[in-house]
């Protein structure tokens, strides 16, 4: 017992060091509290958008919201069915996409397989700075460029499209599957391409047949993430793509997005508590969910169907 | 004979195809390239002569000629410079938290899940999170202050991102190394592992901050001011940024506004690529400083 005691009165080494225990004590918990705001930026956003959207929902039927056809919330008398909203939001993603997912993946098998080093060099850090133009820039472009061009070749194209913005929005997400498809391609052992070449396989057979489905959980994940962020641009679309809700398959015509609307409401002064106010958070919480949803999406996809190799 | 002639057209039919898909992926990975050259061409035409001294000292105007950029660069600088001095202390903190102190729990898990779940976050989104908590419940208005901690919580996923990857890349062997002789762990992070991780976790601030610089969707939400015809001075005046301007000119129906958008354009281009360029050096110094 009495060795006990002794241990237990310190010296003032030991109490120097005690100290010194303490003041790391204290700064994890600084650190840990840092890290602790992800938790409460997560949490700020959901109670927000859910508190000001469950008022919106004391105003408008979830049904009426969700399948209504007619957007016009500014209107008298409103109408709040969001669907042309999700029909415009749609129009952007399929044409990004069909212009970002293809020309991402070959500009991604071509940096993987066939860039010398001098080649990728070059391209990589051109797609990085393509990725790293603002949202504005690509509207700007898709009004002064994109749009005459169309109306040029194409008859019937009105002044606002969605099919330029879907051009821009399309060059913007391209870097975006550009640099996730080489990740992946570069994550195949070289092993399975010395594999098909030693069986006589050209390189366009090693790309098809080899590096595309064993590295195909990448390329899913990285179209799905392609979408999320076709589904939340904001600028380029509420520049070129216009104001008018409406649902229609042509994308010749004018539409409004998601987010293009809760711009073109913002735009203006809202008065707090109103209606208009509110929709802001409803449409912003079905953007919210929908682009959630997809980057879940994407890591599932990623973690499931991934190949293993040691 | 006659089997090998058809195993030989064979084989060259499928060179040919080789080397068309070889132009083929080629021709998709200069398409990039040409759309950046196209962009860069077009406002370089438009808005090259509009740069000029009373336009960068220039306040707003509803004569195009007449247009001035300067509130607009006042207010990007002062706003990015707030939501430096919020988001890298949290942002950095947070990654040396969850790379060297965190243990491997639950919380930690929540934690890892939710960062990157909010860099996949619309940023239009965050301005709805400002509005609603910085203008509304926090009465801040439609302010200078609003932008900059609306931007902040926008980066600090990113920050926190791109440091742990800093941080990560610090060997263990320094680590372990402290630990022997006896230091804490936070003696071994703040003397060793953070020097160390510092032109990584600079690189990443300078990327996120220049993300940050070109974004106008939350700002336009809190309720950036199209029309400023002065320079902010408080945190609480009304403001506008390089990219909500450019918005602003671009929106314009008359055809003059565009070229003095390009002339935005221009300037907020030559701001990033001056950031991107500093990011860069600072990496290609430490990567030829720092040999393990």
């Amino acid at each position: 017992m009495s060795e006990l005691h002794e241990v237990g009165t310190i010296g003032p080494g030991l109490r120097r060091r005690r100290g010194r225990f303490l003041g790391e004590e204290g700064i994890r918990l600084g650190l840990a509290a840092a890290a602790g705001v992800a938790i409460v930026i997560t949490l700020g956003i959901a109670i927000t958008l859910i508190s000001e959207a469950l008022r919106f929902f004391a105003h408008v039927g979830l049904a009426e919201f969700l399948f209504g056809r007619k957007w016009a919330p500014t209107f008298k008398p409103p109408a709040f069915g969001v669907l042309p909203l999700v029909a415009g939001t749609l129009h952007i993603v399929v044409g990004s996409c069909l212009i970002a997912v293809p020309l991402g993946l070959g500009a991604a098998l071509w940096l993987s397989e066939y860039a010398s080093d001098r080649g990728r060099a070059i391209i990589k850090p051109t797609l990085e700075v393509l990725a790293g133009i603002p949202s504005v820039v690509f509207g700007y472009f898709a009004i002064n460029a994109i749009t005459p061009l169309l109306r040029k070749i194409m008859p019937g194209v009105d002044v606002f499209n969605s099919l330029s913005a879907s051009v821009v929005v399309g060059v913007m997400v391209l870097p975006l599957v550009a640099s996730l498809c080489d990740d992946a391609f570069r994550a195949v052992p070289r092993a399975l391409r010395e594999g098909a070449y030693a069986l006589g396989a050209t390189k366009r057979e090693v790309c098809i047949q080899v590096l595309i489905p064993a590295a195909l959980s990448g390329v899913l994940a990285a179209v799905v993430l392609a979408v999320s962020r076709a589904v939340g641009e904001t600028m380029a679309v509420a520049l070129a793509a216009g104001n008018l809700a409406q649902l229609t398959l042509d994308p010749r015509q004018s539409i409004q997005t998601m987010t293009g609307f809760i711009v073109q409401i913002s735009a203006g002064d809202v008065a707090h508590g109103s209606v208009e106010y509110q929709t802001l958070f409803a449409v912003g919480l079905l953007l919210f969910l929908i682009t959630l949803a997809m980057n879940l999406i994407a890591n599932y996809i990623f973690r499931k169907f991934r190949e293993e190799y040691e | 004979m006659n089997s090998l002639a058809v195993a030989d057209a064979q084989l060259a039919a499928r060179h040919r195809a080789g080397r068309r898909f070889e132009v083929l992926l080629w021709l998709m990975t200069a398409a990039g390239v040409v759309m950046l050259v196209l962009l860069l061409i077009q406002i370089l035409t438009q808005g090259a002569t509009w740069v000029r001294g009373s336009f960068l000292t220039g306040v707003a105007s509803i004569r195009p000629e007449r247009a001035g950029f300067l509130p607009a660069i006042v207010g990007s600088v002062a706003i990015i410079a707030i939501t430096g001095l919020v988001a890298v202390p949290v942002g950095v903190a947070a990654a040396v938290y969850l790379e060297e102190f965190a243990p491997r729990n639950r919380l930690t898990s929540i934690i890892e899940t939710n960062v990157s779940n909010l860099a996949g976050v619309p940023a239009i989104v965050y301005g709805l999170l400002g509005l609603a908590l910085f203008v509304r419940a926090l009465s801040l208005g439609r302010s200078l202050l609003s932008g900059a901690l609306t931007l902040a919580i926008l980066v600090l996923p990113t920050i926190i991102i791109a440091s742990r990857e800093a941080i990560r890349a610090v060997p263990q062997s320094l680590r372990l190394a402290a630990l022997a002789v006896g230091a804490t762990r936070w003696q071994t992070t703040w003397h060793h592992v953070l020097p160390a991780a510092l032109p990584g976790v600079l690189t990443s601030v300078i990327l996120a901050l220049s993300r940050a610089l070109g974004e106008a969707a939350p700002l336009l939400v809190i309720g950036a001011a199209s029309y400023v015809p002065f320079l902010p001075r408080k945190l609480s005046d009304s403001f506008t940024a390089m990219p909500i301007q450019i918005y602003t000119w671009s929106a314009m129906p008359q055809a003059q506004f565009q070229n003095v958008a390009a002339a935005g354009i221009i300037v907020l281009l030559v701001v990033l690529l001056s950031m991107n360029a500093t990011a860069i050096i600072i990496r290609q110094r430490a990567g030829s400083k720092l040999k393990w």
